[in-house]
């Protein structure tokens, strides 16, 4: 009995926190501006939408990786597909849900675009310390 | 974790989380000594490794508590808190032996799995009221408010492991391998909020509740 009640309450306490958690990474890039370049290559300017974000990915996925983004990319893709998940299913009952975890998807979105172009400008700057080498 | 803190400079501030970490480095190195020596499935081994889990639990209560102290410290209440914290984590210690104390099968091991639970769980409730402290005093400090919120998943991750595996002990498959992602969530996280941000940086609290504010 208080095993079960232990496990129900955790499982809402870590669904509450791992939102929280994500939307503390995502908040972080949330202020940062991309850069024209960026822009032009992925076709988002100030806003994302939640579709973007498998693009946005495999043009990530193109560039090398950068071990400080890897593990808040991670957390950020499965905050994404559980959003999917929630908005596909609870969503279909509740309207407002659908709407919140599509804006919560656009951020997701966003934040991965904000990503790709910090490692555009690592590889950039990569590349001019080998050519300059 | 601890010589990203230590060259960084905040390893006096964040003491206790930092012993938590070293702690944890010494469990770690203690356990593949057992395991070499006696096996994975030898008693030495389960012994070992569920007795190390309570101590690093009891060690992550003072990394809570020196959490606390660093949210409260303006208030001037961090002394009290610790002893409240205390005399929980000794009426929790004691709840669960008087559980199985009750139990026909008085086995060391299903203490040692009780007192897991209940510590992790009680973790749990005090790091979500310490998050809610945080929305109510409007804590904008980016750092304490991940370190924080990555210790209340990996709460909640274990007190509901433990709950799974006290409620469910035919669901092995899922209780045994939840331990070791959820403990690499801990050292990935604060290593993120320790080399990504500095003391300064900041973040408007309220948009991180899951219910707007």
């Amino acid at each position: 009995m208080m095993a079960g009640v232990i496990l129900v309450f955790s499982v809402a306490a870590l669904m509450q926190f791992f939102v929280s958690y994500c939307r503390s990474l995502i908040a972080a890039s949330s202020r940062r501006e991309l850069s024209p370049d960026v822009q032009d290559v992925i076709g988002i300017e100030r806003g994302a939408k939640g579709e973007d974000f498998e693009r946005v990915m495999q043009f990530l996925h193109l560039c090398p990786e950068r071990r400080e983004d890897r593990n808040g990319i991670q957390a950020i893709g499965a905050y994404f597909r559980l959003l999917g998940a929630v908005g596909k299913t609870v969503g279909a009952i509740l309207p407002a849900l659908r709407v919140w975890t599509e804006s919560e998807r656009s951020q997701c979105a966003y934040f991965v675009a904000v990503a790709l172009d910090r490692r555009i400008a690592y590889s950039r700057d990569m590349l001019a310390d080998q050519m300059s080498a | 974790m601890v010589v990203c803190s230590l060259l960084r400079g905040p390893f006096r501030r964040y003491f206790t989380l930092n012993l938590y970490m070293s702690m944890s480095f010494l469990v770690s190195v203690g356990r593949y000594f057992v395991f070499t020596q006696h096996g994975l499935m030898s008693s030495e081994y389960i012994y070992f490794y569920y007795y190390s889990d309570a101590i690093l639990t009891i060690c992550l209560y003072f990394a809570l508590m020196g959490l606390y102290a660093i949210v409260f410290e303006e208030l001037g209440a961090a002394l009290r808190l610790r002893v409240f914290m205390m005399l929980l984590l000794i009426g929790t210690t004691l709840f669960s032996y008087s559980v199985v104390h009750q139990s026909e099968a008085r086995i060391l091991t299903h203490y040692i799995v009780e007192i897991s639970q209940n510590l992790y769980f009680v973790g749990l409730v005090l790091t979500y009221v310490l998050w809610a402290a945080l929305l109510k005093l409007r804590e904008s400090r980016v750092r304490v408010i991940q370190i924080v919120l990555s210790l209340g998943v990996y709460f909640s991750i274990n007190a509901a492991n433990y709950a799974l595996h006290n409620a469910y002990p035919s669901l092995r498959v899922i209780w045994e391998y939840l331990p070791p992602v959820a403990g690499m969530l801990l050292p990935v996280a604060w290593i993120y909020a320790f080399v990504r941000f500095d003391e300064d940086a900041r973040l408007t609290p309220a948009r991180l509740a899951v219910m707007p504010r």
